[in-house]
């Protein structure tokens, strides 16, 4: 059954042709294939990951799509239980954006053209995490960047909508030279981009030295650009011009997440070269800080989580340069989560009173409470509150920086940030009076359509964390790792002082936006 | 199918000379004829295909007669995996090209009769064994295509032709001079492409270096390479849309054509000697050609100035000379942008014929009344800038495989063309296709008929296969192009 894994991202490409050749004048049919599609998706990932369970892998189908004679270069399928992971992610993610864009986008002139799009995009994401070699996750790794450019652009009547879109192509793209050289360096080096040979060859020393420091930092460059990280995470806030069920998508579980995945799924190149690793390692903190720093002070509701999403995944990328293979990966599978929990509610709040500026809205929790209560959840998750899925991760990415006294204490400065920021804009939101009459009165809770998927989503922020729980037998540290298993430690000083964190964010933003104790 | 090579050459010169027997007023009789003659052609060139084996990288289809002994000059024609393709794209794109000018109404006799010479004479230099052969079939193709652009062109077409034939010319006259010295400089003389590539490694080195540097001014004007190119806008501006087409997707193939058949087989101590040269050329072409783009007001000059820029990975891969993947990307570059380009031309012209106009600025929003042609639009857009899955992606990759190894800091630089072709193009995007509609062309723009869908199908289905599978398109040119490598490593 995993040599036809391939069928998962078949299914949403099948959509996409049908709904662009066949379907688009029925605007219902249109959706219906596309969430059929992506369902279908998620229905065979449950297997797969079952399988992984039982059997780690990793286990690699392919055929050669190129061949030089000296060398060839494949099409493939690698399959090991990140990748199962990552399906289930993309796949539980965008259904349940899907779901939910039934009632947001209801009445868009091009809502047949959005489910197309949103297949395609999902599509990209799918293969990529499955692809075995770094020629095909690089195909993946464009169209994803096209089909982002055709959502972020999806309205693209409005200048800012269409210069955002561009904005984001062009930019990735930049980071996407980098990746480029990167592969031929390697290709150069090892004669092969197959990621199994790739690695082995590094193993055995063939492949060392500066040259894989170089093909480390060039490969990180596509991340950086991918994954929004500094200097290159100019073009994430913009890409909220896009629709915010688009928002989600990309900000959660696709498109940014792949340059996580790209430097999880190089773990051997960047550890073969301290100074790639120390170069990811720094580029994550940067970022991670500037962007909280950054979040702080937005009034728009969708910037602060886009600040938010560029923090969080410097967390990743930092823990990742410091060797926490399962903190960095764990992280991104909760962050999936909860962040395209907080988009999907920012987008049902925007639905309701149709603004971004939270200095308008106010007191919305008397009128939208699944919005509000979903919202609060989703914002306890990413501050790390015990016991919800945040903390398991955000626990092990403040563990990975033991030994690195300045990264540990950046990272839990962002900590605190995070959980003030969340909290605020919970606060601003949802508490307190009106702060614009005429909207207040005009805002509503959201179809079922909506609220559902936010239900659906809120359970696994809360409790898809608990695979990590760092003593059960079959935790994600003995299922997710690289090289050998590694058995995480629970730290409870660190977890204790990251809670106690996390609490004082949510305090201090308690008392300056909900009791107005302490002027802002 | 015996002298099926010869077929496909005179084939198209008796439909026009069939044409020339028509009354002027006969229009649809001789659109039709046109259209049979080139149908009929490529039908000829699957029959070639399918009776073609790859595996074997010698000529076939080979024909060979006596034609002016005392010279030593043959009738001699062949194919191989470098034409094979370059035949078919030809077949291909003269077909699609006929059915494009059916909007032509002025003096339609002679635009098709003019236009069936055209594809003979290209036919004739792909399939061409002896360099008299070639030479006459070269200069056959420039009389129709100066009248072509000069007849039916834009306002400026008189400039434009001339133009384009003075560099032709001027490029013609150094590959005379080579041919001759070729020629005097073998015992017994011979004009024969394959005794000439047996003896190549024992012309002296000197006369290699001579004789590359003449036919690479020959090529490079065709090709073009920075910095011949500049005779290519201004023909392409003034061009009717379906010249524009075999222009782009055909005659700019001779120039990398000629250094694949001649220069690299014929004059091995001379191409590794020019390799360096070359590649930077190349590059320069890339990046200049790009930049250039950036500045455009003109669709049609913007399409224009970006084929110099993607003929520049030809010209680099074709420097990577040792590696498979830089040759194979060069001849997949050929192929791949002659669908592209000329479905861009065919495109542009699509608009220019509703609006008369192909300023970039004047449009905007029209994907909001044009959902066809946008999307058609913007997918082959895609295709130019390297979009994977679709074949530009393919070409650049593998030029880019090949030619790391040997220029390593070029290709650095050359991988930021990737960039900047995205960068143009977006631009472009943005102003035509989103945005507000202009609502000056309210009900001025009806969407693509069915005759120009027609015309654009057969490239989009072949551009999206060989993105996906390159095999399909590898799989006739690679053993050949393993075997050429072998010949320049002599």
């Amino acid at each position: 059954m995993l040599q036809n894994a391939w069928i998962i991202p078949a299914l949403p490409l099948t959509a996409f042709v049908l709904i662009v050749f066949f379907t688009h004048r029925h605007r219902a049919l249109s959706a219906g294939i596309s969430i059929a599609a992506i369902i279908g998706g998620f229905a065979y990932s449950i297997p797969v990951l079952f399988r992984l369970i039982a059997d780690h892998g990793p286990h690699e189908y392919f055929f050669n799509w190129l061949e030089f004679g000296s060398f060839n270069l494949e099409i493939g399928l690698l399959i090991d239980p990140l990748t199962a992971v990552m399906l289930l992610v993309v796949t539980i993610v965008s259904s349940c954006v899907q779901i939910y864009s039934l009632g947001y986008m209801h009445g868009d002139s091009r809502y047949s053209r959005y489910f197309a799009y949103l297949s395609l995009f999902t599509f990209s994401m799918l293969g990529l995490v499955l692809s075995n070699n770094f020629a095909m996750i690089f195909i993946f790794w464009e169209l994803v960047g096209l089909t982002s450019y055709l959502l972020i652009g999806f309205w693209f009547e409005k200048k800012s909508a269409s210069d955002a879109g561009k904005k984001a192509f062009i930019t990735t793209r930049t980071g996407d030279l980098g990746f480029i050289v990167g592969i031929l360096i390697t290709l150069y080096a090892c004669g092969t981009l197959n990621f199994g040979e790739v690695f082995t060859k590094i193993e055995t020393g063939v492949f060392a030295g500066g040259l894989v420091t170089a093909a480390a930092i060039f490969i990180f460059a596509g991340a950086v650009g991918k994954s929004a990280q500094f200097p290159l995470h100019v073009w994430l806030p913009d890409a909220m011009e896009g629709p915010t069920p688009v928002s989600a998508l990309i900000h959660a579980a696709t498109m940014v997440a792949a340059g996580v995945y790209l430097v999880a799924r190089g773990m051997t190149i960047f550890m073969a070269s301290d100074t790639a690793a120390l170069v990811v390692a720094i580029i994550g903190i940067t970022t991670s800080f500037m962007a909280a720093s950054i979040a702080l002070v937005q009034i728009d509701i969708k910037r602060v989580l886009a600040y938010s999403t560029v923090s969080q995944l410097g967390y990743m990328i930092m823990a990742l340069g410091l060797g926490g293979y399962g903190a960095g990966t764990f992280h991104l599978m909760t962050h999936a989560f909860f962040k395209s929990l907080l988009f999907l509610c920012a987008g049902s709040v925007i639905h309701a009173v149709h603004t971004n500026d939270m200095l308008e809205m106010g007191g919305l929790s008397k009128k939208m409470k699944i919005t509000a209560a979903t919202m609060f959840i989703a914002s306890f998750s990413i501050a790390g509150i015990f016991p919800l899925s945040g903390f398991w991760s955000k626990d092990e990415i403040v563990a990975s920086t033991i030994g690195h006294p300045i990264f540990m204490v950046l990272t839990l400065l962002v900590a605190f940030m995070t959980a003030f920021y969340m909290f605020r804009l919970c606060f601003l939101t949802f508490t307190g009076a009106p702060r614009d009459q005429e909207k207040f009165d005009h805002a509503h809770e959201s179809p079922k359509t909506m609220t559902y998927p936010l239900m659906f989503l809120a359970f696994l922020a809360v409790f898809a964390g608990w695979v990590g729980i760092p003593w059960l037998p079959h935790s994600w540290s003995s299922f997710v790792y690289y090289g050998e298993v590694e058995h995480a430690s629970f730290h409870f000083g660190l977890a204790g002082i990251s809670l106690a964190i996390g609490l004082s964010g949510i305090g201090l933003a308690y008392l300056m936006y909900y009791k107005k104790s302490i002027s802002a | 199918m015996s002298g099926i090579l010869s077929w496909m050459i005179f084939i198209p010169l008796i439909g026009g000379v069939v044409i020339l027997f028509f009354n002027q007023e006969q229009k649809t009789a001789i659109r039709s004829v046109a259209t049979l003659t080139t149908s009929v052609v490529l039908g000829i060139s699957f029959i070639l295909l399918a009776q073609y084996n790859p595996s074997n990288p010698t000529m076939q289809f080979v024909e060979r007669a006596s034609w002016i002994p005392v010279l030593n000059v043959y009738y001699y024609i062949g194919a191989d995996g470098i034409s094979i393709p370059m035949l078919f794209l030809t077949a291909l794109l003269s077909l699609i090209s006929i059915v494009a000018s059916f909007g032509i109404e002025k003096r339609v006799k002679e635009y098709f009769a003019f236009f069936l010479l055209l594809e003979c004479g290209m036919m004739g230099v792909f399939a061409s064994l002896d360099f008299f052969l070639f030479y006459v079939f070269w200069e056959v193709m420039l009389v129709p295509m100066y009248f072509l652009i000069g007849v039916w062109g834009g306002p400026r077409k008189e400039y434009a032709a001339i133009k384009f034939f003075l560099y032709t010319l001027f490029g013609s006259i150094f590959m005379l001079v080579g041919i001759l010295l070729l020629y005097f400089n073998t015992t017994p003389h011979t004009l024969s492409f394959t005794e000439l590539v047996a003896g190549g490694p024992t012309l002296s080195h000197n006369l290699q270096l001579l004789v590359f540097v003449f036919f690479f001014i020959a090529f490079a004007i065709k090709i073009p390479a920075w910095p011949f190119h500049t005779w290519l806008p201004d023909a392409h501006v003034e061009a009717p849309t379906a010249v524009s087409v075999i222009l782009a997707g055909v005659l700019l193939k001779m120039g990398t054509y000629g250094l694949l058949r001649i220069s690299l087989p014929m004059l091995p101590y001379g191409t590794n000697y020019f390799v360096w040269p070359m590649a930077i050329i190349g590059v320069i072409g890339i990046i200049y050609g790009a930049l250039v783009c950036m500045a455009q007001t003109d669709l049609k000059k913007l399409v224009a100035y970006s084929s110099v820029s993607h003929m520049g990975y030809c010209l680099l891969g074709i420097a990577a000379v040792t590696s498979l993947a830089g040759i194979e990307g060069c001849m997949f570059q050929m192929f791949s942008h002659g669908l592209i380009t000329g479905a861009l031309f065919l495109l542009v012209g699509v608009i220019y014929d509703r609006a008369h106009t192909r300023d970039i600025n004047a449009f905007g929003g029209l994907w909001l009344k044009l959902p066809v042609y946008s999307g058609v639009m913007i997918l082959f857009v895609m295709g130019s800038l390297g979009l994977p899955g679709l074949s530009g992606f393919v070409s650049e990759f593998m030029v880019f495989i090949g030619s790391f190894p040997t220029f390593t800091w070029l290709t650095g630089i050359a991988v930021l063309g990737v960039l900047l072709t995205a960068g143009y193009f977006l631009r472009m995007v943005q102003r035509v296709f989103l945005g507000e509609f202009n609502e000056k062309w309210e009900g001025k723009l009806p969407d693509m008929k069915f005759r120009e869908i027609f015309t654009i199908v057969p490239l989009a289905v072949l551009m999206i296969a060989i993105g996906f599978y390159p095999k399909i398109l590898t799989y006739w040119m690679q053993p050949t192009l393993e075997h050429l490598i072998k010949l320049i490593a002599r």
